[in-house]
């Protein structure tokens, strides 16, 4: 009797493992094509790496699930269609969003502190390292001792020396 | 005393710069539109599909422009704002319907109500690009002639109509 009802447990335990084998086949499905043009897709790649998803201001465009840079993308698809260059594409952009699009910000009045602020800040600590260290040289001069003093301390560490044997 | 003063002074020169990134919100993205033309466009009424409105027919007043959607909640926030502003009749609004679907927009006015003068559909979001919208709700104030003075990027809220749109509004209104 016992011996039965042990065998029915071994079946539903193997059901039971079966069971949660089927997340695994994880229901493939065919890839849908993502663009019709694989040069088209590659022009609108290169161009969306360098621009910044609005929405989640952290992932580029290329990245980005966002609604937002699922517009952007389609937007500059349809315009490399229309034979537009890089550059007239990335300033559709800036029309419309500023600079703050761009992961590579153009030099600008506005943008001189965030060109040229970190080269000042290295030469402003470079420069209070170059103070501290003449100043610290002169603190440490070395003086000279006298043939007594010498002979004295020679004594002194002799002394240690022996003091530690004992 | 001076060794332990530049350190100090440094950490409060630190200290006043992160506070005032503290107040600052990243979300504000100045729009270069601000003090350009309105971008053009021809676009189908919500109310009556066959219809369009443009963006010329308004031009000889000051309008605001709010973009929004069924699917937006922050809209919700603002829109009793909105219908409180179209009932005194300071400026008109027009809704610009951002990748919306027609039967839900429609539903959503009723259930909330109807601010908007005219309300324009724009189902792929192409006007909204060219008006550089990145969330919704985002509301323009535009002049007379068709320029852009203004835009509330998220909800309207009292103090931003008392404090900027309003006044600009009266302002611009003034002008020849």
């Amino acid at each position: 009797m016992i011996y039965q009802f042990k065998g029915v447990m071994k079946v539903y335990n193997i059901l039971f493992l079966l069971l949660l084998l089927i997340p695994l086949v994880g229901w493939a499905k065919e890839a849908i094509p993502v663009a019709e043009d694989p040069e088209v897709e590659k022009r609108m790649l290169a161009l969306t790496m360098d621009l910044r998803c609005l929405v989640c201001q952290n992932e580029p465009i290329s990245d980005s699930r966002a609604e937002f840079s699922n517009d952007i993308r389609r937007e500059i698809r349809e315009q490399i269609k229309a034979d537009k260059s890089d550059e007239e594409i990335v300033q559709f952009l800036v029309d419309r969003y500023g600079d703050f699009i761009l992961y590579n910000p153009p030099m600008k009045s506005t943008t001189l502190l965030l060109w040229f602020g970190p080269i000042a800040l290295f030469v402003i600590a470079l420069g209070a390292l170059i103070v501290h260290l003449r100043r610290r040289r002169v603190q440490v001069k070395e003086i000279a001792l006298s043939p007594e003093q010498l002979a004295r301390a020679e004594a002194l560490l002799n002394e240690e020396k022996k003091g530690k044997k004992v | 005393m001076m060794r332990y003063l530049i350190p100090l002074f440094a950490f409060m020169v630190l200290a006043a710069f992160l506070l005032v990134g503290l107040t600052l919100n990243p979300r504000q993205v100045p729009s270069p539109l601000i003090d350009k033309p309105a971008p053009k466009f021809r676009l189908n009424q919500l109310h009556e599909p066959d219809r369009i409105m443009s963006s010329d027919d308004n031009l000889g007043k000051v309008w605001m422009l709010n973009v929004w959607a069924s699917w937006c909640v922050a809209c919700r926030d603002e829109h009793p704002l909105l219908v409180q502003l179209a009932k005194s009749g300071i400026v008109p609004i027009y809704g610009l319907n951002y990748k919306d679907e027609r039967s839900t927009a429609l539903q959503w006015l009723k259930r909330y109500g109807d601010p908007y003068a005219i309300s324009i559909v724009d189902t792929d979001g192409k006007v909204g690009i060219d008006y550089g919208v990145y969330g919704v709700p985002e509301t323009y104030v535009i002049d007379k002639n068709g320029i852009i003075r203004h835009k509330q990027i998220g909800p309207v809220t009292v103090e931003s109509l008392e404090r900027t749109i309003i006044p600009l509004i009266k302002e611009l209104q003034q002008q020849a």
